[in-house]
């Protein structure tokens, strides 16, 4: 499908991305959760496959905190595969030959989609902390301004996991009807007290970086890594299990016969450690960075809702839920919890506790099972959709 | 479509029999999903799946069925009252911790409930107790006493009393032989509570 854009706005000289960009201009505005209202705004997104005649056979995938849109192709920063390769593409799961799958860049982000290093209009100068708080449901909203460009009426399927599934839900709860099949993997109903914790602590050490400058870094020309690299660290043991940090490192020593007496990485999983912290401030944008850790702490579908049913009463749209047994960031607990608000409106639900050691990024990962079970719940849902795949 | 060749274990046939096609059903115990399968594909319903084993949860979803992980002792309350046109339970209620609080969720949730369950009752059972004097073992009931998951088991005669007490409406009773073929002329609960190794029941509250 030839992309005719929105726009009339130019935003800013953006590096050119590898992509689409659909521009909306300031008489366009996204009204945003928190009263205000972000214009003129882009996203930035690829697409995989056709979208058929009747417009019947999209899915979204929504990408998770740190992810972005290069799902299934290689990632033009990193110049790694696509985050998800193993579940999208020729032949995978989620087959282009079969699905018009797309995917953006959430707004907050800092690939293409308007985020707080874009310019402000205002300032002219890059938003930084006069970037608007956004939210899930602000993600959301600006989503649905994206299948509405297709004229898609009704997505087939939103898939995402870990924020990407706070996404799906989000889209299952406001938007029902535009949902025939929902599959948020490894998340819940609400950011726990811990998660919000963690995430606290990745701001503070943010903020904590003299280089972040108050939110003024790209103005002034620095570069919060430091921080961003704790951030980054902090997080990453909380994607991993005790036992795969076990099985991969143990208290094996890096690159030294015995320990140093010293702060250097004694340890190789300090060393794996610092390498994630490193190479993720190379990609990632510190203010971005809050900002998304901030949306994902103020989901509750309970307080925006009432109850976490009420988002779901009536809904017709069929849910597989996943979670993984050895995730403790968004336990199956989570989901079990999810599962029964979901039967207390006789949802259609689905529900399966993948058996993993790999925790929350198992999600991510090549877990055969987990492809199992989305191949077959999506293809019945393909039947009960009336799609030929 | 070519599904289903091998033939369904004859009390899931006589279950699927009581279905009305296109009804909403939930399957409590579902296993492997023949019978969820054999309803959503031959008879139209819309059908969704309980299951304990996480094994049989994920082969049910991976095969296109709606089935969550789950039992029938703490899963069902969140269901809201007569959600379902039928609610099945075949040969699970001897497992249950709490029979009688799930017979009663079952017509709360369903406006019919249909239920299978061997029958404690049959005369080889009796005579096994009273010759040899050991907890009976059956083709049907092969578990050592101390090993078996059914913890509940229940007499023909039991289980009408129980469905009597909460005040439910049996409105068909089937006594079946060991393979599963239903026993005819059998409509003294005496005689088929003394004759039928499993029973299958649809009732309503």
């Amino acid at each position: 499908m030839k992309l005719a854009t929105v726009m009339t706005t130019r935003l800013q000289a953006t590096q050119s991305l590898p992509g689409l960009r659909l521009e909306f201009d300031a008489s366009q505005p996204l009204p945003l959760d928190s009263g205000q209202e972000l214009a003129p705004f882009a996203i930035q997104f690829t697409t995989y496959g056709t979208l058929n005649a009747d417009k019947s056979n999209a899915i979204l995938l929504c990408h998770a905190l740190t992810g972005d849109q290069y799902v299934a192709e290689r990632n033009p920063v990193t110049g790694r595969e696509g985050w998800w390769g193993s579940l999208v593409g020729p032949g995978r799961v989620i087959d282009p030959e079969r699905y018009f799958i797309i995917c953006s860049n959430v707004i907050g982000g800092c690939l293409g989609s308007t985020g707080p290093r874009d310019i402000d209009p205002a300032t002219g100068k890059p938003y930084g902390l006069s970037f608007p708080v956004i939210t899930i449901g602000d993600m959301v909203r600006a989503q649905v301004r994206l299948i509405d460009h297709f004229g898609i009426d009704q997505l087939f399927a939103v898939v995402g996991g870990s924020m990407g599934g706070m996404q799906v839900l989000q889209w299952a709860a406001r938007y029902p009807e535009r949902v025939f099949a929902a599959i948020p993997l490894a998340t819940a109903a609400r950011h726990s007290a811990q998660n919000i914790a963690f995430h606290e602590v990745g701001r503070q050490a943010i903020m904590a970086d003299p280089d972040w400058r108050g939110g003024n870094f790209l103005d002034q020309q620095t570069n919060p890594a430091r921080g961003l690299a704790v951030a980054r660290m902090a997080a990453h043991i909380t994607y991993l299990s005790e036992p795969a940090l076990h099985r991969k490192f143990g208290r094996n020593l890096q690159e030294r016969q015995k320990v140093a007496f010293g702060f250097d990485a004694d340890f190789q999983v300090e060393s794996y450690l610092r390498h994630q912290g490193a190479s993720f401030v190379d990609r990632f944008d510190a203010n971005s960075y809050l900002y998304i850790t901030r949306a994902m702490d103020y989901f509750d579908l309970a307080a925006e809702f009432g109850s976490v049913p009420a988002a779901f009463k009536g809904t017709k749209t069929r849910f597989c839920i996943v979670s993984f047994s050895s995730d403790w960031l968004f336990p199956t607990s989570e989901s079990r919890a999810l599962v029964h608000a979901l039967n207390a409106v006789a949802a259609n639900v689905s529900f399966v506790e993948i058996n993993s050691d790999k925790g929350h990024d198992a999600f991510l990962l090549d877990e055969p099972e987990m492809f199992a079970v989305l191949e077959g719940f999506l293809r019945g849902c393909a039947q009960h959709r009336g799609l030929k795949v | 479509m070519t599904r289903m060749t091998a033939p369904m274990r004859v009390d899931l046939q006589l279950i699927a029999d009581m279905v009305e096609p296109g009804s909403r059903v939930l399957d409590v115990g579902c296993g492997d999903g023949a019978l969820l399968d054999y309803l959503v594909h031959a008879k139209g319903v819309d059908g969704r799946g309980v299951e304990l084993s996480q094994a049989g949860v994920n082969a049910c979803v991976a095969q296109g069925l709606s089935v969550i992980q789950g039992d029938a002792d703490t899963d069902l309350n969140d269901y809201p009252s007569g959600a379902f046109d039928y609610v099945v339970l075949s040969q699970t209620l001897q497992a249950t911790r709490a029979p009688k609080e799930v017979l009663a969720n079952l017509c709360r949730i369903g406006k019919h409930a249909i239920l299978s369950f061997p029958n404690f009752g049959h005369w080889r059972v009796r005579l096994s107790l009273l010759t040899g004097g050991r907890m009976p073992r059956t083709d049907a009931l092969t578990y050592e006493w101390h090993d078996t998951p059914n913890i509940h088991f229940c007499t023909l005669i039991d289980f009408v009393e129980l469905a009597r007490s909460l005040d439910l409406t049996i409105e068909k009773l089937m006594v079946l032989d060991a393979v599963g073929r239903p026993l005819q002329g059998l409509a003294s609960k005496t005689f088929g509570n003394l004759l039928g190794e499993q029973a299958v029941v649809l009732l309503k509250k």
